[in-house]
């Protein structure tokens, strides 16, 4: 089932279609990446799921209803990318004013804001002020204040930048946890490696529109260029042989790539008949990087930091 | 709870908490009785008595009077410029030679006398003159002493108004303008200092970037209605903090004072020759309680402030809303909603003596300028100086404008708050008011 369907969505502005009839559906309990460069339209498509923008064109629904964002914005956390905190203001205070904000009544969010904290091993900062805070203590806080009223729908936008490996892991275990209770995440970011590891489902949008959409697995399938590798105990004669193209060779493994027309298993039947003891075979898939790159390349100009993201 | 009562509970008790909060609500009154005690206290010291030799001088000996308190005239033939210092005196007088039928004279001294003094000095002469002139053409001395002794303080003018029902009231110039230029000042700091506070706290939460995070989970017109009477709030705690302040500091007054300086400010309201800033003082704090209408005057000056705060407040939002990190980009947006403050009170110094002109009565009902103009005006009296009908239809209009400038506030806010990096012009902002949501 759905927690959240998009149909047609449009949001026009003066300058630029930012989002342009775009469609998807976010299942309930799922991880979603919500991929896309920079300017691609991810924050537009966020905010008009957070109610924060009413579509031009198209709707919402949201948990088998139209969208309403009075009384659903409750269901939803969000932590958008260009986040902050007000910095004068104590680390509780601040937890108990968002998570009022957001609809608990003092007792209850008093109550959940010091489970959070022990958990997250924060009891400490009650009484400090934001602008103590390192840029990771912060980022937890964050984390905490978007989580803090159980929602149904968690947006998090670029959710581990500045955050360090132990306390990123700490997060992501948290994510874990959110999605296994039955929450669903929206994860927006640019670092695919983290998709690939999180994320069940993925869409991808560029220049306003959805140029990908499916699950990691199958979106991995269906850029897969039948690349294998394979490991030998000696060298094998290579002539003669049109099933495969070799790509690359590293000390005694092999970089295939087979042909149009034939199957791995042809590839160890040739290799089987050299003679040759196959140690190792692989499929090597494409990562969601590549995958990445190769179609915003495709439809607008490269982007650099794509690059160095791998 | 609602929303909205959150975010104003908030705006309200981190700034109440302030330090710059307590202290300029606990400061202002005390400097303000300090600085009345002051000028008083200053003013009582400063009355000397000059003490003037004058030489051998027939046409004034017989009647020169010294009997003032602040000026001893002493006859004494045997001073000259060399010898007048030490012998004590403040300078002495000397007849100029010139004259015909005007008589001149010069006052020789080591310092400069005070104004005060030389008006007092000359009041004498003049009256020497003036009896001696009298005595010439015949009246008996007795007569004349008679006559001036009664005339000296016989007649004193006020001046009351009086309404088409016949009912009296006694009307003070002086006070009310010292109110109406007074509150109006007031409002018109007023809402410079809350209305960029409230610029201050969106632009804070917009470069924190807060302001996202805010409005997804509240109406991003919620937030700013939740600032702008947060800091109302705050505007109307310090108001009444500082009235009931001031209200028990003047009570208390006598008590700090010591008894003869009481006794010295009653004196110095009768004489003119005193400072003038003394006489303002004392006589607004002893007619304080009399001479105006201080609940209606209260009541009205609350109203303004709060409707005159409204009205700018959201535009002073508006503009927050829109300034990046540039804060000259901040001044230049702020000018179109400076410019019409300045001027109310541009209008309130020529209007406040004069409360029913024509500029006066336009510019009170113009909810851009009434907040600041009214106010000279009602201090002049209501019904008096301005008909209730009139109080009422600023006040009306008023509140049908700050709905206006909220509403249209709240638009550019909207778009404002979520925009970065972008320079906004008011151009630009006036398209999206257009611009259905």
């Amino acid at each position: 089932m759905a927690i959240s369907e998009l149909r047609n969505l449009k949001k026009y502005f003066a300058t630029q279609k930012a989002v342009d009839d775009i469609s998807f559906t976010i299942d309930k309990g799922s991880i979603f990446g919500l991929l896309g460069p920079n300017g691609a339209g991810k924050t537009t498509l966020i905010r008009m799921i957070t109610g924060i923008f009413f579509p031009d064109e198209g709707e919402i629904i949201f948990d088998g209803k139209k969208f309403d964002p009075v009384h659903d914005i409750i269901h939803i956390g969000y932590m958008p990318e260009e986040r902050g905190l007000y910095k004068k203001m104590k680390i509780g205070e601040q937890a108990l004013y968002l998570a009022q904000l957001k609809g608990l009544n003092r007792a209850d969010a008093m109550a959940k804001i010091k489970e959070w904290f022990v958990r997250l091993e924060m009891q400490s900062w009650w009484n400090k002020k934001v602008e103590d805070l390192s840029k990771g203590m912060s980022q937890k806080l964050q984390f905490v204040t978007t989580v803090l009223h159980e929602p149904k729908l968690i947006i998090l936008d670029e959710p581990f930048s500045g955050l360090d490996p132990v306390n990123s892991n700490i997060i992501k275990e948290e994510i874990y946890k959110l999605s296994q209770k039955g929450c669903t995440i929206i994860f927006s970011t640019h670092r695919m490696e983290q998709v690939e590891e999180i994320c069940d489902h993925i869409v991808l949008i560029n220049k306003g529109k959805k140029i990908l959409d499916g699950s990691v697995k199958k979106v991995k399938q269906d850029f897969k260029e039948n690349l294998f590798s394979i490991g030998l105990d000696h060298e094998p004669s290579l002539n003669g042989n049109t099933i495969f193209d070799v790509i690359g060779k590293k000390d005694q493994s092999y970089i295939v790539k087979i042909r149009e027309g034939n199957k791995p298993t042809d590839v160890l039947k040739y290799f089987i008949q050299q003679n040759a003891d196959v140690l190792s075979f692989n499929e090597i898939l494409p990562s969601l990087n590549d995958i990445f790159i190769k179609l915003v390349e495709g439809t607008s100009v490269s982007r650099q930091f794509l690059r160095q993201g791998s | 709870m609602n929303k909205t009562l959150i975010i104003i509970k908030r705006e309200y008790l981190t700034r109440v908490r302030r330090r710059a909060f307590i202290l300029s609500t606990f400061l202002f009154p005390i400097v303000m009785i300090l600085f009345i005690v002051g000028s008083v206290y200053l003013a009582v010291k400063s009355k000397e008595v000059v003490k003037i030799a004058v030489p051998n001088d027939s046409f004034l000996k017989s009647s020169l009077k010294s009997d003032t308190s602040s000026v001893l005239f002493v006859f004494d033939p045997t001073i000259d410029q060399s010898n007048f210092s030490e012998k004590g005196y403040t300078g002495f007088l000397r007849p100029n030679r010139d004259s015909s039928s005007n008589k001149t004279y010069t006052i020789v001294s080591r310092k400069q006398i005070a104004i005060e003094s030389k008006d007092a000095i000359e009041h004498q002469l003049n009256k020497a003159l003036e009896d001696k002139l009298l005595q010439e053409k015949g009246i008996d001395k007795s007569i004349l002493d008679s006559v001036s002794s009664v005339s000296t303080n016989a007649i004193n003018v006020s001046n009351i108004t009086v309404d088409e029902s016949g009912k009296e009231k006694e009307a003070n110039a002086g006070l009310a303008y010292g109110i109406g230029f007074g509150s109006g000042l007031l409002i018109y700091i007023t809402m410079f200092i809350f209305g960029a506070m409230v610029m201050r706290g969106v632009m804070e939460e917009k470069m924190n970037r807060i302001a996202e995070v805010i409005v997804s989970s509240v109406k991003p017109f919620q937030l700013m209605m939740g600032k702008i009477i947060g800091i109302a709030a705050v505007g109307l705690t310090q108001f009444l903090m500082w009235i009931i302040l001031l209200f028990i500091l003047f009570s208390a007054l006598p008590l700090f004072l010591p008894g003869d300086a009481v006794h010295h400010m009653q004196d110095l309201q009768n004489n003119p020759a005193v400072g003038q800033n003394a006489t303002m003082a004392s006589s607004v704090m002893s007619k304080i309680s009399g001479g105006a209408n201080w609940p209606l005057i209260i009541a009205c000056f609350l109203f303004y402030f709060l409707g005159g705060y409204l009205f700018y407040a959201a535009l002073f939002a508006a503009v927050g809303s829109v300034v990046n990190e540039d804060p000259q980009e901040a001044q230049s947006l702020m000018l179109p909603i400076t410019m019409p403050i300045i001027l109310s009170f541009i209008i309130l110094s020529s209007t406040v003596g004069h409360p029913n002109t024509s500029i006066a009565f336009w510019s009170s009902m113009i909810p851009f300028t009434s907040p600041i103009v009214m106010m000279g005006r009602i201090a002049n009296g209501v019904p008096e100086a301005v008909p209730w009908w009139q109080l009422f239809l600023s006040m009306a209009l008023l509140i049908g404008g700050f709905v206006l400038t909220t509403w249209f506030a709240g638009k550019i806010y909207r778009t404002g708050i979520l925009l970065y990096g972008k320079r906004v012009t008011w151009k630009e902002m006036i398209k999206w008011l257009r611009r259905t949501s």
